[in-house]
């Protein structure tokens, strides 16, 4: 019973895209279709500009609203806190798509919904996702928050984060360092 | 300022740049559904005070389309599904939270419900009609016996298929158009003033007529009195609520909304229908369609203007 989460050092992200071509390469994601990607944010007003740049993806919500709404089960959390899409049981209603304020799912050409599984069949290897083995600047760590030694539990003592859209009430579970 | 751009490139299908995965499959289906709803809610409701001779259109006419309304809509729900080999699985589940699982199982119930309250009615309507096969004939005499107890099954399905047809949106919280409890009800009542609207078109009976019209004028009046509510709650909640709400205040779908909605389907018939009530000869065709054309309009807008509020975009 591990609650594997994943920690994004935006200080540390240059921006590349490596994670995205990661993760289509690691998992076939059909062409036109991503399941992360890379987002860049400018505030402020010239000169004084401020750029934070982050890799978004599935959140894996503790809190999650496409399980919630899945008729056929289909979406549902793994004991180990991945929220995943068991393809078998999906209609293609799209309700799941409808309930992520993070925009995070798509449907595959094929007809069922997809998104980011934190590369589950690498984590059972014990290895990480492809998008953070492949950062070429390590900004992302994955681990299990519930391990007060892992690197993702001892990112978060140490630096101030954040998560995306708190007030939607997901309890997102990918944390962005400040 | 604030500039958010996606770098590395992401234009998934009906998802970017707003989000549009439901076309006219729902919004037909869920029109389709509210009519059926009304149609059975009121049919079942004066079957039940007995008043099935005096009310024929809508107590016996009527439900006769109500089968085939709701094989429409199924298909068209059908139609929506990306993966259609499994539509099975709706019925290998049953999700207590989701909303749409709750309304596959109401489908489930009314759909036979629907037929068998047809197959009770369809002799008086049709005096001549008998099933070429005897054992029909002989079931629909059981069912007959049974009408009571079809009719107060149909009066809670009936509230249920029209209550979820809006919960099935309001439950997003991820996009703040729908995220509003007043979805539920609003569909109910615009369900039953449409199914009434309908059965008027079928009454050759003065006195049904003018008690239908005033049940519709009544829906209609609690309609208007939910879409304010409906803004009034929005624009006292968050930032993303305001800007759903704007979308009609101002935004893309305001003319569309407050013309072809609110006034020609609404106000406009129910004024029509006052002026009727007064003595007044006018077509019943007139206020029926226009109710008719602004519930389906209505459904078109929030489902559309719901995929355009979000979040983050």
């Amino acid at each position: 019973m591990a609650r594997y989460a994943m920690v994004i050092d935006t200080r540390k992200c240059v921006g590349c895209s490596g994670c995205v071509v990661a993760c289509k390469t690691e998992n076939n994601v059909p062409d036109g279709l991503c399941r992360d990607w890379i987002v860049e944010v400018l505030k402020g007003k010239s000169p004084n500009l401020q750029l934070e740049i982050r890799s978004e993806r599935c959140n894996h919500c503790e809190n999650p609203p496409c399980v919630r709404c899945c008729p056929t089960g289909a979406s549902y959390v793994n004991e180990d806190d991945f929220v995943l899409v068991e393809k078998s049981k999906c209609t293609g209603c799209k309700a799941c798509i409808a309930s992520c304020p993070y925009d995070a799912r798509y449907v595959h050409p094929e007809g069922y919904v997809e998104k980011c599984t934190f590369c589950i069949h690498r984590v059972e290897k014990g290895l990480d996702p492809s998008c953070v083995e492949a950062c070429p600047t390590r900004c992302m760590a994955f681990g299990d928050l519930e391990d007060p030694k892992s690197e993702v539990s001892t990112l978060l003592r140490s630096r101030p984060y954040k998560v995306l859209l708190p007030q939607a009430g997901t309890k997102p579970k990918i944390y962005y360092l400040l | 300022m604030e500039e958010v751009v996606i770098t590395s490139g992401r234009n998934l299908p009906h998802i970017d740049p707003y989000l549009s995965i439901w076309g006219w499959e729902i919004p037909v289906y869920l029109f389709l559904g509210g009519l059926v709803a009304g149609i059975l809610f009121i049919s079942a409701l004066f079957y039940l005070q007995g008043k099935s001779n005096e009310m024929k259109s809508a107590v016996k006419i009527t439900p006769l389309l109500t089968p085939v309304f709701l094989g429409a809509g199924l298909f068209a729900l059908f139609l929506d599904l990306e993966y259609k080999l499994h539509v099975f699985r709706f019925y290998t589940a049953f999700r207590l939270e989701s909303p749409m699982s709750w309304g596959s199982w109401t489908l489930a119930a009314i759909f036979p419900l629907s037929v068998i309250w047809s197959l009770i009615h369809i002799d008086s309507v049709f005096p001549n009609f008998r099933f070429p096969l005897v054992f029909v004939n002989k079931l629909i005499s059981v069912f007959k016996n049974y009408a009571k107890v079809v009719a107060w099954l149909l009066i809670v399905f009936s509230i249920l298929l029209g209550i979820y047809t809006g919960i099935l949106l309001s439950a997003f919280n991820a996009r703040p158009l729908w995220n509003t409890a007043i979805l539920g009800p609003l569909f109910l009542v615009s369900g039953l003033s449409t199914g009434v609207a309908l059965s008027i078109l079928f009454s050759r009976n003065e006195h049904e007529k003018k008690l239908l019209s005033k049940i519709d004028i009544l829906a209609i009046g609690i309609e208007l009195f939910l879409i304010t509510h409906m803004f009034m709650g929005l624009l006292a909640s968050t930032q993303v609520h305001i800007d759903a709400a704007n979308l009609f205040l101002g935004g893309q779908y305001t003319a569309v909304f407050w013309i072809f909605v609110v006034g020609l389907g609404l106000l406009f018939p129910a004024m029509l229908k006052l002026i009727e009530l007064r003595g007044i000869k006018i077509p019943v065709i007139i206020p029926s369609f226009l109710v008719l054309a602004g519930g389906l309009i209505l459904r078109f807008i929030i489902v559309d203007a719901g995929q355009v509020s979000s979040w983050i975009k």
